[in-house]
């Protein structure tokens, strides 16, 4: 049971006494447990390091902390070593003992361990010289590599809770409102309006309690950056939150978390239960007369309860629809009392602007758009994970700098951002730098930070089709634009995909789009025709191929391609003819395989595992599959070339 | 009560503060088609036909009448080329799920015959959602009878399965369906 901390020296003196003990610390180890490594098994590799450090007879001078989310899932499990931040990759329970009685013990290094960078051949000694954190800007993912995010401790050892003292005792509520807007912080939801107003138009509004909310339903495919934040640091958001009550006057805050992030649900709550112990939250905070508490409300899985009305509904207890009414949930949110709803980057960042103060926050990141933001890189990017980097960096400094390119030598074709209401971004924009408002002009958006790296084999009609389909299920289906424009949208995209697309369907989708954009109710309708909208402005050919020639340019899009054993290239090896479900390979020894097209079912089984050497499955697209003779002679094999077991 | 002037298609309208422009329209005598709007409910914004032209400053938008309240000073238009293709659009989009009715009678008065959209594998159902049953017994009667399943595109009207414990056979949800079908409805997804 941890004493409740008074005054502000109360909680001055326990961060001296916190940091005085880490002193007698030597040697810490920071293990990775975020999303990523933790499928990869951190789990267990951060219980062997505390098993063998504890075996070691360590136990005094090294210190184990099961952190959240570096950044680099790629290479995961990861851990750094302090102080010198030696960083090992890929690690297994198996080399934990060499670990720890080389490294944690002597402070030696074992290359085995250490990240091997492919252009060069060389291994990196440093987490910070790694390609893929080089060039970021780690302000929030940072601070997850000092921080046990079940150890409050560890979050005031790291100056935590400070930025709090500051807004109580130094700059009030107006100061704290002054200093979120001169750093113009902007909502990092998707919206990107500027934090300091909205705080200021709820602060106003008429109206007793206030509401301070957060956005923690994240939902876009492929997104969790806000996952890893509150699985690694729910002491950020926390404090964040508890300064935003402070200018705004609240005395009830939430956090509306998905049910589905179940470690961020419980690490969430036990920093709430932390900070109350502490006197962190609760009645007459540190002693001041400001009071301030929180509950959590778990998300029942719904996608469009990430809207900031439709998540007030939910709140309330109703089912999470968008309000179809003209007035801003900031005057009239949570049971109509005036409610502020930031996402939880956004709240994560607070802190940083009262500590720092808004000049230092202000001189990161373009014009209009400042401070940091975490991308979660995934899709056919070499380096995937979470990604944090200055605002105004380039698309293609984020890809290939620090993404690393495109895996497996194929060529980039397009990102995804902003999720299902975001865009496509081809390779003629990639120079662009990444903002709020350099991305809506190329007709995507930032969303909440979703980046989906897409290669030459995506088929750009398939991807809208995609987006559309996940969007005609999660749309609440109210408002007759959304429901039906996405219900007819999904069948003329399905069309396309199956050869069945007509001329003219391209220009009602477009159409449609605009319609939905105009009439739909709440902002997941406006948007929802995104996806479609932009593969049309930038890749519009491929429709038309998939419409006039029934040819799928990336030969992806199942009833429009053939699979063709080449006859040149057969080996007669079997593989295919074994692998095939459906019995539609025939062939023999020292004949070539032949695949009868009326009963292929285009499952790839064949294309998959042909081996590389030989690639004599191909996919054929837009054009008839030549035939070959049944009892065809396999081509005798050149000179030089091995004989082919079977 | 104040009172508030605004300008609808040339005419100014004053009207009590609080009232939305489809209300002022109305004490105007100046007709906005609507499909989900009913007197005796709260506005629900769903249908989208009562969209209108507002412009307020230098901003022009497209909003939904029905719930969007008067302002002093609003500039209205309640009949633009673009809200009149957003209504054949809406109409356009219902046609597969009411081939038939006033839907399709409406359609026609907007020089709508056939839609460009798929009907095959689309059930006529004849329900536009517009959830007038709903509303009725859950505003009006206070019942929960009727209500709202599933989501997105397969969002439906249902009895609840404990309707038999909850309704008192008012039958409003028979009466107020525009498309009169409720019954058929009822049949089709009780439980």
């Amino acid at each position: 049971m941890m004493k409740k901390l008074a005054t502000r020296e109360d909680l001055e003196k326990l961060r001296k006494e916190l940091q005085d003990r880490s002193k007698k610390i030597k040697r810490w180890v920071a293990v990775c447990s975020g999303p990523g490594c933790h499928v990869h098994g951190s789990g267990e590799v951060a219980k062997a390091f505390m098993e063998e450090v504890a075996a070691q007879g360590l136990e005094d001078s090294v210190r184990v902390r099961a952190t959240g989310c570096h950044g680099f899932c790629e290479v995961g499990p990861v851990a750094v070593i302090f102080p010198e931040r030696y960083c090992y990759v890929k690690l297994r329970v198996e080399d934990v003992p060499e670990i720890v009685g080389k490294t944690l013990k002597k402070g030696q290094v074992v290359e085995d361990f250490l990240f091997m960078d492919e252009t060069t051949g060389k291994r990196i000694l440093y987490d910070e010289e790694i390609p893929y954190y080089k060039f970021q800007q780690r302000l929030l993912l940072g601070q997850h590599l000092q921080i046990d995010p079940r150890d409050v401790g560890d979050y005031i050892a790291a100056g935590g809770y400070s930025a709090l003292a500051k807004a109580l005792f130094d700059l009030g509520p107006e100061g704290v409102l002054e200093e979120v807007k001169a750093a113009n912080l902007r909502g990092r939801g998707g919206g990107g309006f500027p934090a300091g107003i909205k705080w200021e138009t709820t602060r106003n509004a008429p109206g007793e309690p206030k509401y301070v909310i957060v956005n923690a339903d994240e939902g876009d495919p492929g997104a969790y950056m806000d996952r890893g934040i509150l699985e690694g640091n729910p002491h950020s958001v926390l404090e964040g939150l508890i300064i935003g009550a402070i200018a705004i006057g609240s005395t009830q805050g939430f956090v509306y978390v998905r049910q589905e992030y179940p470690i961020a649900v419980k690490n969430m709550q036990r920093a709430i239960d932390q900070a109350r112990e502490l006197g962190l939250l609760g009645e007459n905070i540190l002693g001041s007369d400001f009071s301030f508490d929180v509950k959590i409300h778990m998300g029942a899985g719904a996608f469009v309860s990430g809207e900031s009305s439709a998540l007030m509904t939910a709140i309330e207890g109703r089912v999470g629809e968008p309000r179809p009414k003209y007035i801003r949930t900031a005057v009239k949110g949570v049971w109509d009392k005036p409610s502020n709803l930031n996402n939880v980057e956004t709240w994560a960042n607070v802190p940083l602007i009262i500590n720092n103060g808004a000049d230092w926050y202000s001189g990161i990141g373009t014009d209009n758009s400042k401070g940091t933001k975490i991308f979660s890189l995934v899709g056919k990017v070499k380096n995937t994970g979470l990604v944090e980097v200055p605002m105004g960096v380039s698309l293609r400094k984020i890809i290939f700098d620090i993404g690393g390119g495109i895996r497996g030598g194929k060529k980039f074709k397009a990102v995804q951002t902003g999720g299902p209401s975001g865009g496509v971004i081809p390779d003629s924009l990639l120079d662009i730098p990444v903002d709020y408002d350099e991305l809506n002009r190329v007709g995507s958006m930032m969303g909440s930070g979703g980046m989906i790296v897409m290669d030459e084999d995506t088929c750009m009609v398939d991807v809208a089709r995609y987006y559309i389909n996940f969007l005609s299920d999660e749309s609440c289906g109210k408002c007759v634009p959304c429901r039906e424009g996405l219900r007819q949208a999904l069948r003329i995209l399905e069309n396309i995909c199956a050869g069945k697309g007509k001329e003219g369907d391209i220009e009602l989708l477009e159409e449609l789009g605009s319609f939905m954009k105009d009439a739909s109710l709440c902002a997941l309708g406006q948007t929802a025709a995104n996806p479609v909208l932009s593969t049309i402005k930038y890749f519009r050919g491929e429709y038309e191929a998939h419409i006039l020639e029934k040819k799928c340019p990336a030969k992806v899009c199942k009833e429009l391609i053939s699979f063709f054993i080449d006859p040149d290239k057969c080996k007669a090896c079997g593989l295919c003819f074994k692998a095939c479900p459906v019995d539609a390979i025939t062939g023999g020894k020292g004949l070539v395989h032949i695949i009868d097209q009326a009963k292929c079912i285009r499952c790839g089984s064949c294309f998959s595992v042909c081996p590389e050497k030989f690639s004599a499955v191909v996919k054929l697209s837009g054009e008839p599959v030549p035939e070959v003779t049944p009892g065809t002679k396999m081509k005798k094999k050149a000179k030089g070339e091995k004989k082919c077991k079977k | 009560m104040q009172e508030i002037t605004l300008e609808i298609d040339g005419f100014k309208v004053t009207v009590e503060e609080g009232k939305t422009v489809l209300e002022a329209a109305k004490e105007a005598g100046i007709a906005i088609p609507t499909l989900c709007y009913h007197e005796e409910l709260e506005p629900f914004g769903a249908c989208r036909f009562c969209m209108v032209e507002i412009t307020k400053g230098n901003r022009k938008r497209l909003v939904a009448s029905c719930v969007y309240p008067a302002e002093e000073g609003l500039v209205v238009k309640t009949n633009t080329d673009r809200v009149k293709e957003i209504r054949r659009m809406i109409l356009e989009l219902l046609l597969p799920l009411a081939p038939a009715g006033p839907i399709r009678e409406l359609a026609r008065r907007y020089g709508l015959e056939k839609s460009r959209f798929k009907t095959e594998d689309i059930k006529p159902t004849h329900c536009t959602l517009c959830g007038m049953c709903v509303r009725y017994c859950n505003e009006v009667m206070k019942y929960d009878a009727v209500s709202f399943v599933g989501r997105g595109v397969s969002k439906a009207v249902a009895l609840t399965p404990e309707a038999r414990d909850l309704c008192v056979f008012c039958r409003k949800c028979y009466t107020i369906c525009e498309a009169g079908r409720f019954p058929m409805l009822a049949e089709e997804y009780s439980v």
